[in-house]
């Protein structure tokens, strides 16, 4: 018998840390209840993308998209929805936050969020059960490694990359093809080995987890396509033991594939060989660098070697490794099974295929999407993202995490690729993008990432070891209001000598931060140099609240927030600040009522 | 399941394939909407959807969206359902069994004739939408 409708629960960690496991277990059991187990199919899928309203929950086939579910709704959901077939108007998307609910969204298809996206990558993410191999093959699954196996030679494949244009999602764009031929045409071992970096480490960032946690095949489907290609018969996926349920899924995943002979010894009766092992890191940033990253699997301390020889060669233990980003692998199967042509129909002249961008900070919509290169940044903040929450004003996004550097503004209409982003001081990156708007500090936040790329520095070379701290000492002393107008040259001078000099990408990039606030923003360094002020109101050590006597109406109300009795005064009375107890938490200044308190 | 060989695995995907595709939105324009209030069920609705659900799969359409809704507001005459197809004027029948879905199906869904014999009444016109 089949079924007649389908609850599809999203299962990815964002949701399931707001109880989207309970939801599923108390709709199951509703179900149950109502005996409908053999009409009615609960599903725990990958993430749907919309975080920000999340726990998402869909009824197919009326394409309903509930939003911001809690496990208590699942009795309303299941009596009203599945049986009565009346909609649950409580739990629909409602975009403008309208008190009537008059402009409620029921489908995903037009949800503004949805509508500028291309899913290429996230193809089954929130459709399929992660945990069920067949769903997986029903959406075409292990169709391209089939095709690759038994109608194509490794050329075959290395020429469809090539057309296709795919470039590495890890960060730096390098042509995926380039690197599978150079592994496959090397001479110096008959052993060789495909890796799968995915070991995310950017603050805001979660593209490869949520592609891991709901399509975990398609990523070893990919790395098998590649063992086929280079002729390896050994793949590792290296991931970080903080992420639990990708790793999981991953295991459920392997464990289905080898059962079925998609994986293993002689898969699909045919003679290659090609077998998968988990890796788990201790989650330190450096080992997403890839000779970190090697250095790390075969069990020594997680730190670079100087390239060349490049891994595509000199890899793990020394034999000709491939090694791929999670992103880039999930695109493989489409390329093969589309087209190498169909691929590069998407994107820019360089830049081919799709992005996932982690979109994080001062927006709207936070959450995973995924949009064709060649989008602009403005389109993802205000058609996708929804713009800036509380009606404040748009001031930089970052990309590229600690890598990265800031997008103004000014370019918010630059069509996103590999080569603009590198123009405009930033880099592609993994795809963490953090939106921002007036009440953040640019040198608040270039401290921040150094004083995460300090802290995840592994030593070896000094030039990152030195330079960071040395970078981090100046950003904090100009923060506290001992900066001088000679810490400007110095910060850009060390920063030249981390580029130039630093031994992997985590120190040749870890300034980068500094240097695009720099560029962009050097009037607000200027103001915490010269003025000893910060505009933001972030730096607390340049901040004074005072209350102004002729506006104060003394209702007391600051007193009564101050978490450190700062604010003394008498009922009616103008109220003061005693500036040596205030600790600046600014708890008075949003309280007051009478825009008596100011900061500065 | 054991390890699987090339047809195996091809004909596995077929198989799935259909299931999966039911619970896909695009690329459908029929609608069969079908009844479930209280009386629709006391009346045999749950026999008639089942049936449609079979007869569809039967009939392999892949077109069709199945929904159910509350009750219709003609308790006298249920199982109603209500019939949606491009190009043919939305339909509702009456009093409808597993035999007349079955009926429903081949007939108007496939060779897109009215069962006029069932046919209760076009819907009443939606205020709301004319106004």
């Amino acid at each position: 018998m089949a079924y007649r409708s389908y609850i599809l629960v999203c299962g990815g960690t964002g949701c399931e840390s707001s109880h989207a496991d309970k939801i599923y277990q108390n709709l199951k059991n509703e179900i149950e209840a109502n005996q409908l187990f053999a009409q009615v199919q609960v599903i725990k899928t990958g993430c749907f993308g919309f975080c920000e309203q999340g726990p998402i929950v869909k009824i197919l086939p009326e394409n309903t998209f509930y939003v911001q579910v809690k496990p208590e709704d699942a009795k309303e959901l299941v009596e009203e929805h599945i049986v009565k077939g009346r909609p649950v108007q409580r739990l629909i998307y409602n975009p403008n936050e309208d008190k009537n609910r008059t402009s409620l969204v029921t489908e995903e298809k037009d949800i503004q969020f949805y509508q500028k996206q291309f899913r290429v990558v996230l193809r089954n993410c929130g459709m399929i059960d992660p945990e069920v191999i067949e769903e997986y093959i029903a959406r075409d699954g292990y169709a391209a490694l089939e095709k690759v196996i038994f109608d194509m030679k490794p050329d075959d494949v290395i020429e469809e990359l090539k057309k296709s244009g795919l470039r590495g999602r890890g960060g730096a764009g390098f042509p995926t093809w380039m690197k599978w031929n150079f592994t496959k045409n090397a001479t110096n071992s008959e052993t060789k080995y495909v890796v799968c970096n995915a070991d995310e480490g950017d603050p805001g960032a979660y593209m490869d987890r949520s592609t891991l946690e709901g399509d975990p095949h398609s990523i070893l489907e990919a790395m098998t396509i590649a063992g086929f290609t280079v002729g390896a018969q050994k793949g590792f996926i290296y991931i970080r033991a903080e992420y639990p349920l990708a790793i999981n899924r991953l295991k459920i995943a392997i464990k289905q594939a080898k059962e079925m002979g998609l994986l293993g010894e002689n898969i699909l009766g045919s003679d290659f060989s090609f077998d998968i092992e988990i890796r788990l890191g201790a989650g330190a940033f450096v080992c997403g660098e890839e000779t970190a990253l090697l250095a790390s699997i075969e069990g020594k301390r997680g730190m670079p070697i100087p390239r060349p020889p490049f891994p595509a060669t000199h890899g793990l233990w020394k034999k000709p490794t491939v090694i791929n980003n999670v992103e880039t692998y999930a695109n493989i199967p489409m390329v093969i099974l589309k087209g190498g042509d169909w691929f590069s129909s998407i994107g820019t002249e360089s830049s081919k295929g799709t992005k996932v961008f982690a979109l994080t900070g001062k927006i709207k919509n936070s959450g995973l999407i995924e949009v064709p290169m060649g989008i602009t940044l403005r389109e993802i903040i205000y058609d996708i993202g929804g713009g800036i929450p509380g009606g404040r004003k748009f001031k930089a996004a970052q990309s590229g995490g600690p890598s990265g550097g800031v997008i103004t503004e000014e370019f918010l209409d630059t069509p996103i690729d590999y080569e603009n982003l590198a123009k405009l001081g930033s880099i592609m990156g993994s795809g963490g993008l953090i939106v921002m708007d007036e009440d953040d500090c640019m040198l608040d936040i270039a401290k921040f990432y150094l004083d995460f790329t300090v802290d995840e520095s592994c030593g070896k070379c000094a030039p990152c070891r030195i330079g960071g701290k040395q970078l981090y000492g100046i950003l904090d002393g100009i923060s506290k209001g001992n900066g001088e107008i000679e810490d400007i040259q110095k910060l850009k001078d060390i920063s030249l000598a981390m580029q130039r000099a630093s031994l992997c990408g985590l120190g040749q990039t870890a300034p980068n931060p500094v240097a695009s606030t720099l560029r962009y923003f050097e009037k607000e360094y200027m103001e915490h140099i010269v003025d000893k002020k910060c505009s933001a109101g972030v730096c607390k050590d340049l901040l004074q609240f005072v209350i102004h006597k002729d506006k104060c109406v003394g209702c007391t109300v600051c007193a009564r927030k101050c978490p450190v009795n700062a604010i003394s005064g008498e009922r009616k009375q103008p109220h003061e600040i005693d500036q040596s107890a205030c600790i600046k938490c600014g708890a008075c200044y949003d309280a007051c009522k009478f825009q008596a308190i100011t900061r500065g | 399941m054991g390890r699987l060989t090339l047809e195996e695995l091809r004909k596995l995907r077929e198989n799935k394939k259909a299931e999966i595709q039911k619970r896909e939105t695009d690329n459908k324009d029929i609608d069969v909407i079908v009844g479930m209030g209280t009386c629709g069920i006391a009346a045999g609705a749950k026999e008639a959807l089942d049936a449609f659900i079979a007869e569809i799969d039967n009939h392999n359409l892949k077109n069709v969206r199945i929904k159910q809704t509350g009750c219709m507001g003609f308790c006298t005459y249920e199982p109603t359902v209500e019939v949606k197809v491009p190009d043919m004027p939305d339909t509702i029948y009456n009093k409808v069994s597993a035999d007349v879905a079955k009926l429903i199906v081949e007939k108007h869904l496939v060779q897109k004739q009215l069962v006029s014999e069932y046919v209760f009444d076009r819907p009443s016109v939606d205020i709301l939408k004319n106004k």
